[in-house]
């Protein structure tokens, strides 16, 4: 070869890396992805309602936090949240796209809904009994119906699950026609009103929705429980080796199809009862947005902590406090509330982002020249 | 007879709103993307034009003709963006497919239930928002033609993008059979590594795929703003359900453009038959509007029982390419 010349390597190429980071350096990362939208986040604020970026969180705190009551909401939704997302893990561990909390959540509150309305005249202690056993097993049967399919013909669950959140949408609307009080508002209202039968108490005061109350209790112990069985049982070790390789899992003489079907009516089930915490622990109502797009958010949420339904805990505060602040700043400024789906859109785009550096490296080109 | 004349003219409707969601998320999945952002893209689409339009006639423009070519274009380039986030999330950062897709569904929503719900705020209080101009272009008909009794208001009594639509999906399926990019389009989305050694810039091909898609599925959010609601902007969220409806109708039409036309006509039936059934409660017409969810399930599940070649999804839909991981 006679000259110089040189080779021209692509700007900036991209390889797996070979070993996993180190944890501390992978949450880092994902800090960075998160510190980056928040700028981004605020800059959007800015641009439209024309205030400091330092205020913008601000509000967001009072919008939260502001008081006791908002500190309870806020606490009430992210447990909610977290539920679903608890719900979510072992079906998504399992790689089945359960895109359908949405429609299980409904149906469980459809379930809870309708104890309250005919089984009221039953005792405290056995309504609630009623009630839970109801929302879970009508949500068991919305994910059982997808998981079978998926176990016995491989037919693509996340379009099943996807169909079967708007049959649960119409159902709603249907029992809402039904039941709605007062005639003629199309809505069902508070579920008795009067003498407040099914609604989950608080834990430490009378009345309702005041502090910390029983959703909490139950929504942690749902976690903890959760996280043992995919971490400590059989059950969840054969879910993560169908996560790994379904075909793996068949040559270690897992009975992947019982594991599909048994999963989903697990995960159904959970999400079934967070329709419970929903409507017996929040609205006291039952409407098409009871759910109000939860089950979707969940999934990232279950997605973004690998499915450890400890990390799960941040994460669901993190996307509720996001949708409370960005509320209070839309209604100080007489906007919608939208602005809550654009941030939590943003934050998520840029931890979904961000994943990519955690698993791959980036390596600029320097230029070689070659004699 | 008027009655099934109007069934069938609210069901062409509502067809080329999800016909034109259907045909982008073709383009899209035939590059082997699961874009599940369909809703917001329309979404998306669906602001995009109205803000234009409606900056357009605030500006004291009066032709429908500017109107409509303005919000077209600002259409397709809103959802293209759109898409182009999305691409550039599964593509070149190879994250989930359908989380981004998702997560893009819970952004155009945001992005344009916020927009349409506080335009009349941020423009300082102008009441109704209202693109009369714009929108009767897009709903001009010809009212010789319109009024040739039973075929006239069959055939011939809606707005061009309705026809445009029947044209698009009549190019595509020659577009995706017989020309070499469309059969190379097809080939990415089956096996990208083969396409690869075959000397097809994949990653062109991926980015293209999804921001086309995009723009053309943004269609369906502008059709359904500027034809079906007559230029206004309505929040309860209906955009997202015909989303998810044009997503179910990829899979009933077994991902063939021609089959989106006859099939985007079957789900507006479907969807509106509730409407001349005599005798339906209130509560008993919800229980009919799940008849195109369930149509579709039932395809879904016909189609993953006869294992027929012909009608699967592409082969690589859902999974990132990575060369080095071949």
């Amino acid at each position: 070869m006679t000259g110089n010349y040189t080779i021209h390597e692509p700007f900036a190429r991209m390889s797996k890396r070979a070993e996993a980071l180190p944890g501390w350096k992978a949450w880092g990362i994902r800090i960075i992805g998160l510190v980056l939208s928040l700028v981004v986040c605020a800059i959007v604020i800015m641009a439209i309602v024309n205030m400091s970026p330092l205020k913008v969180y601000g509000a967001m705190f009072e919008g939260a936090f502001g008081s006791v009551k908002r500190s309870w909401v806020t606490v009430r939704d992210a447990m909610t949240m977290l539920c679903i997302a608890v719900g979510l893990a072992p079906a998504f561990k399992m790689k089945f796209w359960n895109i359908g909390a949405e429609g299980q959540i409904l149906v469980g509150g459809i379930a809870t809904a309708a104890c309250m309305l005919y089984f009221k005249n039953l005792p405290a202690p056995i309504l609630f009994l009623v009630m839970i056993l109801a929302s879970l097993a009508a949500g068991a049967v919305w994910g059982l119906v997808p998981g079978v399919f998926k176990a016995k013909w491989n037919t693509n669950e996340t379009l099943f699950t996807l169909m079967m959140n708007y049959i649960a949408i119409q159902l709603t609307s249907y029992c809402v026609a039904l039941w709605e009080n007062p005639f003629g508002s199309n809505t069902v209202g508070l579920i008795n009103q009067g003498d407040m039968t099914g609604w989950l108490p608080n834990m430490f005061s009378s009345g309702y929705n005041k502090d910390f109350g029983w959703n909490v209790v139950l929504v942690m112990v749902l976690a903890v429980g959760m996280y043992l069985y995919l971490s400590k049982s059989k059950h969840g070790y054969e879910i993560s080796v169908i996560g790994d390789s379904e075909n793996t899992a068949r040559y270690a003489g897992i009975r992947v199809n019982r594991v599909y079907v048994r999963t989903m009516a697990l995960s159904g089930a959970i999400c079934g009862f967070a329709g419970f915490i929903a409507v017996s622990g929040a609205s006291h109502t039952i409407s098409t947005s009871t759910a109000g797009g939860r089950g979707f958010t969940a999934i990232i949420v279950a997605w973004l902590a690998q499915f450890n339904t400890v990390v799960m805990v941040i994460f669901s505060f993190l996307i509720v406090f996001l949708q409370k602040g960005a509320v209070q700043i839309a209604s100080q400024y007489g906007l919608n509330e939208n602005v809550s789906s654009i941030i939590t859109g943003i934050i998520l785009f840029f931890l979904l982002g961000s994943e990519f550096f955690v698993n791959y490296s980036v390596k600029f080109r320097g230029k070689k020249v070659h004699q | 007879m008027d009655k099934i004349i109007a069934l069938f003219q609210s069901a062409v409707t509502f067809g080329t709103v999800i016909m034109f969601g259907a045909m982008g998320e073709i383009v899209t999945e035939k590059s082997g993307h699961l874009n599940l952002g369909v809703p917001g893209i329309m979404y998306l689409g669906a602001i995009s034009s109205l803000l234009v339009a409606f900056a357009y006639e605030r500006g004291g423009g009066t032709s429908p003709v500017v109107g409509v070519l303005l919000s077209l274009l600002a259409c397709f380039l809103g959802a293209a963006l759109g898409g182009l986030i999305y691409a550039f999330l599964t593509i070149t950062l190879r994250a989930n497919q359908n989380v981004t897709g998702l997560t893009l569904t819970i952004f155009g929503s945001g992005v344009a239930n916020f927009f349409g719900g506080s335009l009349n705020k941020l423009a300082g209080g102008v009441g109704q928002i209202s693109v009369a101009v714009t929108s009767s272009g897009f709903r001009a008909n010809i009212p010789a033609l319109a009024n040739l009794g039973a075929v006239g208001k069959l055939f011939l009594s809606y707005g061009f993008l309705a026809y445009v639509a029947i044209i698009m999906a009549i190019v595509m399926r020659y577009f995706l059979n017989r020309t070499r990019t469309g059969l190379n389009l097809r080939a990415v989305g089956e096996n990208p590594g083969t396409a690869d050694a075959a000397g097809i810039n994949v990653t062109r091909y991926k980015y293209l795929a999804t921001c086309i898609g995009a723009g053309i599925s943004g269609l369906g959010g502008l059709f359904y703003t500027m034809d079906h609601i007559k230029g206004t902007w309505a929040n309860a969220g209906a955009i997202e359900a015909l989303g998810w409806l044009a997503v179910a109708l990829v899979i009933f039409a077994s991902w063939k453009p021609l089959n989106t036309i006859w099939g985007a006509y079957l789900f507006g039936i479907l969807t509106w038959i509730y409407f001349y059934i005599p005798g339906l409660t209130r509560s008993s017409q919800e229980l009919f509007k799940m008849l195109p969810y369930i149509v579709t399930l039932v395809v879904l599940i016909t189609v993953s029982l006869r294992k027929n070649q012909e009608n699967q999804p592409p082969a690589g839909l859902g999974l990132s390419y990575f060369r080095e991981e071949r």
